[in-house]
């Protein structure tokens, strides 16, 4: 099982909550993971209900089994003035750096310098170890970039590799490209059974291909419940109305004659059906798109009540049902 | 897909919620129609739906006669296909097989930001110098889209097609940011980065002997490039160096076009309509976005809040559903163990639903129940059983709604409650995504009429 596990997906599938789960199925059991936000829009700490994180790693939630869940949100800027401190101890230099714009300019516009400190951080968790030897975490799991950016935030290293030809950020970029590309590294694709995030999977698994990224799991997040299938769905069609309204009548909704309670029900609930029908026929339809991925594939189901901290625990349990950690 | 409307006693229950909720409506064909109206900026997180409303906004202003320019950053594929934009050549392309009956025009494109960047050079700097620019390699990385470029050359071709007045209206898709305020900073930041300070100091090495005053900058300065030098390798100081130095002569107009832009942002024409779904991220990404824009005097014209769930039945809360689903379900259990459905407290168990007759017979009171005979009743009870089951997922199916309803409706209160002068427009959730002129024209239907369903408070 790679260590590090980066977690991606077209904006609006929820891979911040996949993530968040994923840590938390990995930690179960006594280990240690480290959940590493990027973007700095703090979904962490309202998944987690918690303050907004700092740029320390603490511990945010506590596993099923005794495992440890810590979180970090990397600030590129702080992540720079720490690395410039480690390897030129520049003291108030930084501040000076930070007045001209420098800061800014190497983190926000220079090409890729931001996502090296963002990618190198998550490296360095992954490889870090404490005295007795012992990797400090377990996993790493990255809230990452939607998938229309993931490849080439994941590959940038090499784009700076060949812009910074020599000097400390080249060497970094070489150290995390190494870890990026190997086994201990899995990218995974949040989706949902709708057509744009589907397509926009797909476009993804060949840029990560293409770039020599190693592609994990398919993750499929907010799938519905089937309450009826496609047999269902074709007796709905034939069902005579009458049936229809006695039976809800039956079950003390009101008469079933025309004009009662139960006979006012039969139109809204047929639409509803309808729709439910056109949504299960698209479904099925991103299902076999999917499944030709070749891809391992996991469904997580939609929280009706809304996400919140028990619902995470939910999906947890769900990852690891399904073999996940 | 419609949501049961039409029924007279429903829609007066619904003026009742209206009545009770304190939301304002906002009205779109008003605005879109207004030819004060010069500019529309789609904004919100990703997606909620944005380029769909942006697209949809356009067609509409257009079959209501505006000569309307769509900028769409990242649309999918097939809409894209539809709409004729899906070449990437950058200059807006006039789309085919909308209603022309009022006299308007829809144009689209869709951003291709390098292509954007490349022309600003090739426009500012002779022949000579925008080769050297163009293959610099960091102009290469800058130019194809690291954090920041999109957003402002978004900024910047809109700037361009309203300079060039040939539209009425233009209607602005964003990219889909980090965050969604990102194309607000993003231009500002490179435009004090191309004309700020750090760029003053990696010129100066190639203007040597410049003013006495500079001395004193210069020692932070040689500091300065030593440092960026060390850490970004001196190769790649030096191509910036080299960028600098070519594009020296555009600085200035970098600067000028992002004030240009922002000031035309906050100009009387322009309206912002933050799009988002009634997800609680989502909504959430759009209050922020609310106040930043009133703090930077952006025009809000209105929320538009998309996928939105409505229920023609919506009386009926989902925990009766659900209790009506279980008394079906249990009463089938019964049906099974005796093999007849006498024990169901149920008029119209014996009504012989499977006959053609009966088909036909809505209207029949459930009462009149006749006797049947053995068979017909076995074949009945069969029908009914198949009745009730089905009956019983329906209910599920619209428990399961109302469910979603409330919760929808929670998520939405809770904006509501922090922004109670932002106008809303709600659009109903479809069950598929839109690809064609037709489907965008729904969408335009759906945001000009307001508000599809909402559900009562629930019991």
């Amino acid at each position: 099982m790679s260590r590090l596990q980066v977690v991606s997906g077209k904006g609006g599938t929820g891979k911040t909550t996949v993530a968040a789960a994923l840590a938390l199925a990995l930690a179960t059991a006594g280990k240690r993971t480290l959940l590493v936000e990027v973007e700095g829009r703090q979904g962490i700490a309202q998944l987690f209900e918690t303050e907004a994180l700092p740029y320390e790693e603490r511990k945010i939630a506590v596993a099923p089994g005794g495992g440890e869940v810590y979180a970090l949100a990397i600030d590129p800027e702080l992540a720079l003035l720490d690395y410039l401190q480690m390897f030129y101890k520049l003291g108030g230099a930084g501040r000076a750096l930070k007045k001209l714009g420098a800061i800014d300019f190497a983190t926000t516009i220079a090409p890729g310098v931001r996502d090296v400190l963002l990618t190198g951080k998550a490296c360095e968790a992954v490889r870090r170890k404490d005295r007795a030897g012992r990797f400090v975490y377990d996993y790493v799991v990255m809230d990452a970039p939607p998938t229309g950016r993931i490849t080439r935030f994941l590959n940038v290293n090499d784009e700076v590799a060949g812009l910074a030809r020599i000097g400390p950020i080249h060497n970094q970029a070489q150290a995390v490209m190494r870890v990026l590309k190997s086994r201990e590294t899995a990218v995974h694709l949040v989706t949902l059974l709708e057509e744009m995030p589907v397509q926009e999977t797909a476009d993804g698994i060949a840029e990560l291909r293409a770039a020599g990224l190693p592609v994990g799991r398919v993750m499929v997040n907010m799938v519905r419940p089937e309450v009826l299938d496609a047999e269902d769905l074709e007796r709905v069609r034939t069902l005579p109305r009458a049936s229809l309204a006695r039976a809800l009548s039956a079950a003390g909704l009101g008469g079933a004659r025309r004009g009662g309670h139960a006979e006012r029900l039969v139109d809204p609930l047929l639409d509803q059906a309808g729709q439910y029908a056109a949504r299960y026929e698209l479904e099925q339809e991103q299902r076999a798109v999917l499944g030709e991925l070749d891809l391992p594939l996991h469904e997580l189901p939609l929280l009706i009540e809304g996400m919140d901290l028990a619902g995470l625990y939910e999906l947890a349990t769900e990852l690891r049902k399904q073999g996940i950690a | 897909m419609s949501t049961g409307r039409g029924r007279p006693e429903q829609d007066r229950d619904r003026e009742a919620v209206r009545r009770l909720s304190p939301t304002r409506v906002l009205e779109i064909d008003p605005l879109l129609e207004d030819p004060d109206t010069r500019i529309v900026v789609c904004c919100g997180s990703g997606g909620v739906g944005k380029t769909t409303t942006a697209a949809a906004l356009g067609l509409r202003a257009a079959e209501r006669g505006r000569k309307v320019v769509v900028l769409t950053i990242d649309p999918a594929r097939r809409l894209a296909q539809s709409m004729g934009i899906d070449s990437l050549d950058n200059v807006p392309r006039r789309v085919k097989g909308i209603d022309d009956s009022a006299g308007g025009e829809l144009h689209a494109m869709m951003l291709d930001m390098k292509r954007t960047f490349d022309e600003i050079v090739e426009a500012h700097a002779d022949p000579e110098r925008a080769r050297a620019i163009l293959s610099n390699p960091f102009y290469q990385s800058l130019s194809a889209g690291f954090a920041g470029t999109q957003e402002y050359m978004a900024m910047e071709k809109l700037g361009q097609l309203r300079s060039r007045d040939e539209w009425d209206l233009i209607v602005v898709d964003t990219p889909p940011s980090r965050s969604a305020l990102d194309f607000l900073d993003a231009p500002k930041r490179l435009g004090s980065f191309l004309d700020g300070k750090l760029i003053r100091v990696l010129l100066a090495p190639a203007k040597v002997g410049g003013r006495a005053g500079m001395k004193f900058l210069n020692v932070g300065m040689s500091m300065m490039t030593g440092v960026l030098g060390k850490v970004l390798g001196g190769q790649f100081l030096k191509d910036v160096q080299t960028f600098v130095a070519a594009m020296d002569s555009m600085f200035g107009g970098f600067r000028t076009r992002a004030d240009a832009t922002y000031k035309l942002l906050q100009a009387p024409g322009t309206a912002f309509l933050v799009v988002a779904a009634p997800e609680r991220d989502a909504l959430r990404e759009a209050a922020y976005f609310v106040q930043r824009l009133a703090a930077e005097d952006m025009p809000l014209a209105g929320l538009v809040l998309n996928r939105v769930h409505g229920s023609g039945a919506d009386r009926l809360s989902a925990e009766r559903a659900l209790a009506a689903a279980e008394n079906l379900e249990d009463a089938g259990i019964v049906d099974q163990r005796d093999g007849k459905a006498g024990l169901r407290n149920s008029p119209g168990t014996h009504g012989g639903s499977g006959s053609p007759e009966a088909t036909d017979a809505e209207a029949t009171d459930a009462q009149d129940t006749d006797a049947q005979d053995a068979a017909g009743a076995e074949h009945a009870v069969d029908a009914d059983r198949s009745a009730d089951r089905l009956a019983a997922g329906l209910l599920r199916l619209h428990a399961d709604r109302m469910q979603l309803l409330s919760r929808e409706q929670r998520t939405r209160d809770r904006f509501t409650a922090l922004h109670p002068e932002v106008a809303v427009t709600e659009v109903a959730a479809l069950p598929g995504d839109v690809h064609d002129l037709a489907g965008l024209r729904d969408i335009g239907d759906r945001l000009a009429t307001g508000r599809p369903e909402l559900p009562d408070e629930q019991v």
